[in-house]
């Protein structure tokens, strides 16, 4: 089966942050290699690429063929997706186990394990 | 059936057909020599015979791999089939599941009770109940929730929240619906001969039979009867023994968990007057440590105070954030009293009274208040 791993940043710490900066050195250098190590696990297709934060975001809508945009991400910005990646796995335990190694998932954010529609 | 076709529906399906035709059958031609297998198999032709007619399920090729078996060489094919209640309670208590939907599952596939039954018992109207489990069942089968037993490394938490599935049974069925807390017992002893070397599982089934076994005398014309206060001859003396032997199980297998501990507390308190309430007391610290629970604390505070006196136990009683938890006034109530300070014991059993919504208890409530009253 294949799932998509969405992640969520929640009070996770992202480069480009003050709270990112003042993380010790190695444990920025450990969150790195966990996503390395991710997007290195048989069956992972990583996402497209990095997002920029989710303040970047902008959202747009159609009402009666008017195109609305609006400033910021449609969630709000603790619960903004701040990456993705497909996973390829026998089961859904073995989608938890990877989604359990992502490191937002023990940094304060969460990772949302959806299954895709078999083709 | 539900691990051989990996389907729920189906399985469900193909087993009713199969108990229809048997009830056209038997009459007719006589039992089969194995009742059971024959429906398993028959049950499985079915299921099979469907699958072919739809052939766009793809994801169960499986089963057309199977040896296709004919209606009539059903009595001779292979008619043992193993034994699948393990994999199947894994799937039903899967966390992936919401809680309320573990429980309706479990009862349903396990227990083998009707929709209608399950949601009597959950005080739900039924249509709630089946769209519960329709949607419990279609999540298992999308979102590819494994029909196995949880690898090693998996096993202990997974194990936890099928105990805590069944002990919530259970608890459900102990304020008075029966027939929950008997399927909570009778789904414990599966468990305990499917996992004989878990001391946990041993020691749910030690907790449940201990405290089942005073159920009769924990009512008297429907007022609550506090264990000091109960009549033994109204105990189940069986149901006791074979919880104290479960128990000696789990510690023979070194079980230390939250529901060993919790089954050698209960066994305790079955135990003769005077009750070991130091040993009590020591054992609801240690539970406290494993499940840090304010709840567990307040229960230490009041075997400290057996033990070592009110006072010992109120101060314990006092420390806890337990604000809006009904038993922490009652419990401060009952101490308060018993210190001689009835103004302050009024005030907290008022406190209890108005978290109270059980009739019985509070019944029991206003009587610890007359009571009072009629002292001061």
């Amino acid at each position: 089966m294949k799932y998509i791993l969405l992640i969520h940043q929640g009070s996770t710490p992202v480069p480009g942050t003050a709270a990112w900066d003042a993380l010790p050195d190695e444990e920025k250098g450990a969150v790195y290699a966990a996503y390395q190590a991710l997007n290195q696990t048989p069956g992972i297709t990583p996402g497209a690429g990095q997002m920029q934060p989710p303040e970047t975001a902008t959202t747009v809508r159609v009402q009666d063929g008017k195109t609305l945009v609006t400033d910021g991400p449609f969630a709000e910005i603790k619960e903004a997706i701040g990456g993705y990646c497909i996973y390829e796995a026998d089961d859904l335990d073995a989608a938890i186990e990877v989604a359990a190694k992502i490191p937002a998932a023990s940094m304060g954010g969460a990772i949302e394990v959806r299954p895709l529609v078999e083709r | 059936m539900i691990g051989f076709l990996g389907d729920f529906d189906l399985a469900e399906e193909a087993a009713q057909e199969a108990f229809a035709i048997a009830a056209e059958r038997w009459p007719r031609d006589g039992v089969p020599a194995n009742p059971a297998g024959w429906l398993i198999a028959t049950a499985r032709n079915r299921a099979i015979d469907r699958i072919r007619r739809d052939r766009t399920l793809a994801a169960k090729t499986r089963l057309l791999e199977a040896p296709p078996a004919t209606q009539e060489g059903v009595d001779d094919v292979d008619t043992t089939f193993p034994d699948e209640r393990l994999e199947l309670v894994f799937t039903c208590c899967h966390p992936a599941l919401a809680t309320d939907a573990q429980i309706a599952l479990t009862l349903r596939t396990l227990g083998g009770l009707s929709t209608g039954q399950i949601a009597r018992a959950f005080l739900v109207p039924e249509p709630t109940m089946a769209q519960r489990l329709v949607r419990a069942k279609r999540k298992i089968k999308a979102a590819g929730i494994p029909f196995r037993v949880p690898a090693d490394h998996l096993l202990p938490d997974r194990l936890a929240a099928v105990l805590a599935v069944v002990y919530l049974i259970f608890n459900e069925g102990y304020g008075g619906r029966g027939d929950l807390a008997a399927e909570a017992l009778r789904l414990g002893r599966a468990l305990a001969e499917l996992m004989p070397d878990e001391p946990e599982v041993h020691g749910l089934l030690a907790l449940m039979s201990l405290h089942h076994g005073r159920r009769d005398a924990r009512f008297d014309a429907g007022d609550i009867v506090l264990l000091a206060d109960q009549d033994r001859r109204r105990w189940d003396t069986a149901q006791i023994a074979g919880g104290r032997a479960a128990l000696d199980r789990a510690l023979a297998l070194r079980g230390r968990g939250p529901y060993v501990v919790q089954a050698a507390i209960a066994a305790l308190h079955a135990d003769d007057e005077p009750r070991d309430w130091r040993q009590i007391a020591a054992l609801y610290g240690e539970l406290a440590r494993l499940t840090d629970s304010p709840v567990v604390e307040l229960n230490r505070a009041v075997a400290v105070a057996e033990a070592d006196g009110p006072e010992a136990g109120l101060a314990i009683a006092e420390r806890l954030e337990l604000d809006d938890y009904r038993y922490l006034h009652a419990t401060r109530g009952e101490l308060l009293r018993r210190l001689g300070r009835a103004e302050e014991a009024r005030d907290a059993y008022r406190r209890a009274l108005a978290l109270a919504d059980d009739a019985a208890e509070r019944r029991l409530l206003e009587r610890r208040l007359a009571e009072l009253e009629r002292v001061a």
